[in-house]
């Protein structure tokens, strides 16, 4: 078959094309741009290949940064996924409580990240702070200020507060989606409570987890402000994410180039880790 | 297997409402042990909200459930021994089909070795057996109610098997074939089914007995030829029956009845019966498939004017106007096509007499 052939279609993609192009693709070529030189002022500019990139991937505190970040997000994930589910599956189906937890649901969500990070600030603090105060009066020696493990906590317990309401929203609005017949032919079948949720609210859940788990990762993966409004990453670098380190490296010491060859490598492992999740958990459909 | 009674059964979903709606008007009705009966009703008729009392999904607002004379209003869908199929399948899209039915038996405790032998002779029943490795999700629709369907088959402790229209989603070829297997099935295990449905031919092939439902109420109980030939209520007249039964309001008259100027001769019984009644909601009842169309004019049969003839293939629908009332009747294969205006007659013997839209039966048998 001879279909007429035009290419004026091409003009139609031309719009999001353009859209993607100042968007996405120029910021991001800027950046490769930066990460194969070395920059000394806008005249003084010699090409070093990969040598940034190798620099980067040697250097020992961003190793600890990253690994520290790759645990920070892994037990966002395990707490806030499950803890989300969990708070959606014992929410009130209809009505009036329905309706008032969704509401105390949404309201973390609504406050900004770096209030978030004040809020924790003040509430931990052994003084005046009424979190901090009762765990020192209980007789626990909580300083996030000077345990690194107890700072480390402290932004993970204020992530989870933060965003496993919207895990359990997500979840919630799954579980909604589940015709009523499933339940009854459960019923019907002899099934147990556990097998309900194995064999029916799991599967149906699958796809809004799916981005919950992307969302979170990729949002946890990024954390900035904060561990900074905290700590401001420490004590010591106990909570300095890569995020933290990035900006350091950037706007602190001005070393563009390198940070340049760390912005793409933090960029690709977030795809890299982000694809994971979405095959790992998208291929097991096809059978 | 157990005999289904529904005693002075009545439901509303809203108890608060004053007064309460009732999706299910009080009603008594029992399903005998092993028969394959249907529902038959238009949708929104309380079909499904039965079916879910006699499950157990739902608690009914008053009356009693009795299964072989014992109450179990109180015992839940799980210990009623009671399979039930939905309108649209539902299968445990991660498990595999052999799992899929193996469930119920599972969750029962039964056997590796009775589970293997009674999955597989129903999937065979089915027609499942190549896709018994398949995951459920990847299922076509058809297959996906075949699987359903299969778990209720597939346990041996069921009283009674009730289907809520399972064949809504099915091609209309494989309808035919899937209605004829739950037959067979029926025939080999003589388990109670009921089997809803909105669409009366697949009643009538598939159940020994109709209970055609209307209006939250099972309004007759019968087999599909009775409910052809006596229906005991106008409803029933109207709905069974393509095209419906004709009805004439008629009015007292010292003959029996009257239309127009046209007198009507009552049987004994039906004298009797109308004697007794004051009210003035008379109607005559006759299907299109008994009105008698004649070619020529004779002295019992009345002219009356044509208004259109439908061709249904195998036979014709012609639709008369007599005195102002529209009148179908269906003509036989070979009869000549009238056209505006043809004589028409009511044989006797098919003309029913409604009261307050109820049956008059013709002879009294109850004295
Ligand atoms: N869950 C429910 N809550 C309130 N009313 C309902 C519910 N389910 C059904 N009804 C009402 O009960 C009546 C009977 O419904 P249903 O049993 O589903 O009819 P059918 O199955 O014959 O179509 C309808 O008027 C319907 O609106
Ligand atoms: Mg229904």
């Amino acid at each position: 078959m001879n279909k007429p052939h035009s290419n004026k279609a091409w003009f139609l993609v031309l719009p999001v094309f353009i859209l993607v192009a100042f968007s996405a693709i120029v910021p991001l070529m800027t950046v490769v741009n930066y990460s194969l030189q070395d920059i000394f002022d806008v005249s003084t500019r010699y090409f070093v290949g990969t040598e940034w990139y190798r620099e980067i991937l040697n250097n020992s505190r961003l190793q600890d940064s990253l690994v520290r970040q790759f645990i920070f997000s892994g037990s966002v994930l395990l707490i806030e996924i499950p803890l989300g589910i969990g708070v959606a599956l014992m929410m009130p189906k209809s009505g009036k409580w329905s309706v008032i937890s969704l509401l105390i649901l949404a309201l973390p969500l609504l406050v900004p990240l770096n209030v978030v990070g004040t809020i924790w600030q003040i509430f931990g603090r052994a003084d005046i702070g009424l979190f901090g105060w009762a765990l020192n009066s209980l007789g626990i020696d909580y300083n996030y200020a000077a345990n690194p493990i107890d700072a480390w906590l402290t932004v993970l317990l204020m992530d989870v507060w933060h965003w496993t309401s919207l895990v359990a929203l997500l979840s919630f609005s799954g579980l909604r989606a589940i015709p009523d017949a499933y339940y009854q032919a459960a019923s019907i079948d002899r099934a147990s409570a556990w097998a309900v949720f194995r064999y029916i609210q799991l599967p149906k859940l699958k796809s809004v987890l799916l981005i919950g788990v992307l969302l979170r990762f990729m949002d946890s993966f990024m954390i900035y402000t904060e561990p900074f409004v905290l700590t401001g990453g420490g004590p010591g670098n106990s909570t300095t994410f890569l995020s933290q380190a990035l900006t350091k490296m950037a706007v602190g010491q001005f070393d563009i180039g390198p940070a340049g060859a760390f912005s793409i490598i933090y960029f690709l492992i977030i795809l890299l880790v982000s694809w994971l999740f979405y095959t790992a958990m998208t291929h097991s459909d096809n059978k | 297997m157990a005999e289904i009674h529904l005693k002075s059964l009545a439901h509303s979903y809203d108890t608060s409402a004053n007064p309460p709606e009732y999706a299910i008007r009080q009603m008594d009705h029992i399903w005998h042990d092993g028969g394959a009966f249907a529902l038959l009703g238009p949708s929104g008729c309380g079909k499904s909200t039965l079916l879910n009392i006699i499950s157990g999904l739902l608690k009914p607002s008053e009356g009693d459930v009795l299964f072989d004379g014992v109450r179990v209003n109180e015992i839940p869908p799980q210990d009623r021994n009671i399979a039930q199929v939905f309108q649209f399948p539902v299968v445990y899209d991660t498990m595999s089909v052999f799992d899929n039915l193996a469930f119920p038996l599972r969750n029962m405790g039964t056997g590796a070795a009775k589970i293997n032998s009674k999955v597989t002779e129903i999937a065979e029943i089915l027609e499942l057996t190549d896709v018994l490795s398949k995951k459920a999700a990847n299922l076509t629709a058809d297959e996906k109610q075949k699987v359903s369907m299969g778990r209720g088959l597939v346990r041996d402790d069921v009283s009674a098997i009730l289907f809520d229209e399972p064949l809504t989603v099915i091609d209309p070829q494989l309808k035919w074939k899937l209605r004829r297997k739950l037959k067979q099935i029926h025939e080999k295990f003589k388990t109670t089914m009921v089997y809803v449905t909105h669409d009366q031919l697949e009643a009538s092939t598939f159940a020994d007995k109709i209970a055609l439902m209307y209006g939250g109420q099972v309004v007759q109980f019968g087999t599909p030829r009775e409910l052809f030939e006596q229906p005991n209520h106008t409803f029933v007249g109207y709905f069974i029956g393509s095209p419906g039964m004709n009805f004439l309001e008629v009015k007292r008259c010292k003959e029996g009845v009257c239309f127009d100027n046209i007198a009507f001769p009552l049987s004994d019984a039906e004298k009797k019966a109308l004697q007794h009644s004051t009210s003035n909601n008379l109607k005559l009842g006759i299907r299109p498939e008994f009105v008698h169309v004649w070619d020529k004019p004779n002295s019992q049969a009345h002219e009356a004017s044509v208004e259109f003839v439908e061709d249904l293939g195998t036979y014709k629908i012609v639709t008369l106007t007599l005195a102002g009332v529209s009148i179908k009747a269906r003509l036989q294969e070979d009869q000549k096509v009238p056209h505006k205006s043809t004589f028409i007659s009511f044989p006797e013997q098919w003309l029913m007499l409604y009261i307050d839209e109820f049956l008059v039966e013709k002879e009294n048998n109850h004295e």
